[in-house]
């Protein structure tokens, strides 16, 4: 594999009149987390699909290297499918089923759903669902993951608990991810590299590095200064030493 | 579509209504406030029940009348399902046939009586031809709209895992229709149902449709309501059968978002 297995080059895409990229280049680096954050409609989705080969660029030229597997917002998982069914879709490709069922069971209990394999997804809270994704998505032996707003769709409370599980997932299964999110503090959390977009067309404002192990407490001072810092580039905070000095 | 699950109190309740509807009919027909050959009682429907068992007539209408109902649905299921598919997936298929299928669905399958007496004759094949027409419609409609409700996350979710074209179809496709098309098989079984008593009433010369035509020209009241019943509790254990299809643990997600 290719140490830079995904790259924009001069891409820039239109939807008839409206220009949703223009011009932009990016390289993500193999093993790297990037968190692609952004003013709602700015073209964050966009960028994924790119990558996913699901919109072709109208300039410029996309590569990718690797295997790639992507994680939707809700509802990717087939409700005709039970919880072991959908994972098993992961491991498709695998020939044998001794070696197949080994990694079933590997992921039912990273998951924390043991016991549920037999459960249709309706049966299981937003949560759990999500969770089976990311199994789905990491089971077997793939590059890339790209993740869609992954815990928009849950509540805080699970979707803290879910960052700190991927971040342990993605320990044991170490990947290239791509995490497009409107949560600051989720980038932060989870990413070592953050990547503010403009409004349309989509340019990179600002690059945050985070050399931090992961998993990492939403409270340490160093995700508490970098949202600080996404949210200022945003033009959603201001200073607040400035902000005292009024007072 | 929801199942209630009832308690063993509450299944007394149907029960309970029907003989208290049956001493209602009773008591109606002993004060003879009609005659008996406009308001026959229990008693003679029940007599009227026993002899046509014994003379075989009622299991000879009732075979007849499902054979007819059975094949003319099953072949609307098996070419109105792939046509239906397609249309869902060709757009432009969709635009110059639907208004077509429109036109057939909202045309009474009655009206085509007499055609079906003129082209076929009398007996099983015109009744089988207007189950036909009254169910190949709406199965069309409903497993295309079924397939226009596909999330598209499913197929990119598909193309994402290497499912190749013929899995799309078997594993994505029929799958993610299947509890609609259950719920359109149930309302159409439901129509040709209605339908064959009509049918045969005309274009036959056997089965429960005729059974009731002919009690009415013989002024048997008493078979009369016997057909009636025996269709009514007909139509309830075909709805009956095919509900147990939305028990399936692959299609429940279906009925219970």
């Amino acid at each position: 594999m290719r140490d830079k297995p995904l790259r924009l080059e001069g891409v820039s895409l239109s939807y008839g009149e409206v220009e949703v990229l223009s011009d932009l280049t990016l390289e993500i680096g193999a093993g790297e987390f990037v968190a692609i954050v952004g003013p709602s409609g700015c073209g964050k989705t966009t960028l994924l699909n790119l990558f996913s080969g699901f919109v072709k660029p109208s300039a410029g030229r996309v590569e990718c290297d690797g295997q790639m597997r992507m994680v939707f917002q809700h509802d990717g998982l087939f409700p005709w499918l039970t919880v072991a069914e959908n994972i098993r879709m992961g491991l498709r490709h695998l020939r044998q089923e001794a070696e197949r069922a080994r990694q079933l069971k590997e992921m039912l209990a990273l998951i924390g759903l043991k016991g549920f394999g037999g459960h249709y997804p309706h049966q299981l809270s937003g949560g759990m669902r999500q969770r089976v994704e990311l199994a789905r998505a990491l089971a077997g032996d793939t590059d890339i993951l790209l993740l869609d707003e992954p815990f928009s769709a849950l509540d805080y409370l699970t979707r803290l608990r879910l960052r700190r599980e991927l971040a342990l997932m993605l320990r044991e299964r170490p990947r290239t991810v791509v995490l497009v999110t409107h949560d600051t503090e989720e980038a932060a959390q989870l990413a070592d590299r953050v990547l503010v977009l403009s409004e349309r067309p989509a340019r990179v404002r600002c690059e945050l590095n985070l050399d931090l192990e992961r998993p990492r407490d939403a409270t340490h001072p160093e995700v508490v200064g970098a949202v600080h810092r996404i949210l200022t580039e945003l033009g959603l905070e201001h200073d607040a030493e400035s902000a005292l000095v009024r007072m | 579509m929801r199942e209630e699950r009832l308690s063993p109190k509450m299944r007394l309740l149907p029960l309970a209504v029907l003989v208290a509807a049956l001493a209602l009919w009773a008591a109606l027909s002993s004060f003879r406030l009609f005659p008996e050959s406009l308001f026959p009682s229990p008693l003679s429907v029940a007599r009227g029940f026993l002899e046509e068992v014994r003379s075989g007539r009622l299991l000879n209408d009732v075979v007849a009348s499902l054979f007819r109902v059975t094949t003319g649905f099953v072949l609307a299921v098996a070419l109105g399902t792939p046509l239906g598919l397609w249309l869902g997936h060709q757009a432009k298929a969709r635009a110059a046939f639907l208004p077509a299928i429109n036109f057939f669905r909202n045309l009474s399958p009655l009206a085509w009586i007499p055609f079906a007496i003129l082209w076929f004759g009398i007996g099983d094949v015109p009744a089988i031809f207007l189950i036909f027409m009254a169910s190949f419609f709406p199965v069309v409609i409903a497993t295309m709209a079924a397939y226009a409700s596909i999330p598209s996350v499913y197929f990119r979710v598909a193309e994402n895992y290497g499912f190749r074209s013929r899995e799309l179809l078997t594993q994505v496709t029929l799958p993610a229709i299947m509890p609609q098309v259950i719920t359109a098989l149930r309302v159409t079984a439901g129509l040709a149902w209605l339908v064959v008593v009509a049918a045969e009433m005309i274009a036959g010369r056997d089965g429960l449709g005729f059974a009731i035509w002919d009690a009415r020209n013989g002024l048997r009241m008493d078979l009369l309501v016997v057909g009636m019943i025996v269709i009514g509790v007909i139509g309830v254990v075909i709805d009956r059968v095919l509900v147990q299809l939305t028990r399936i643990p692959s299609v429940r997600w279906g009925y219970e978002r």
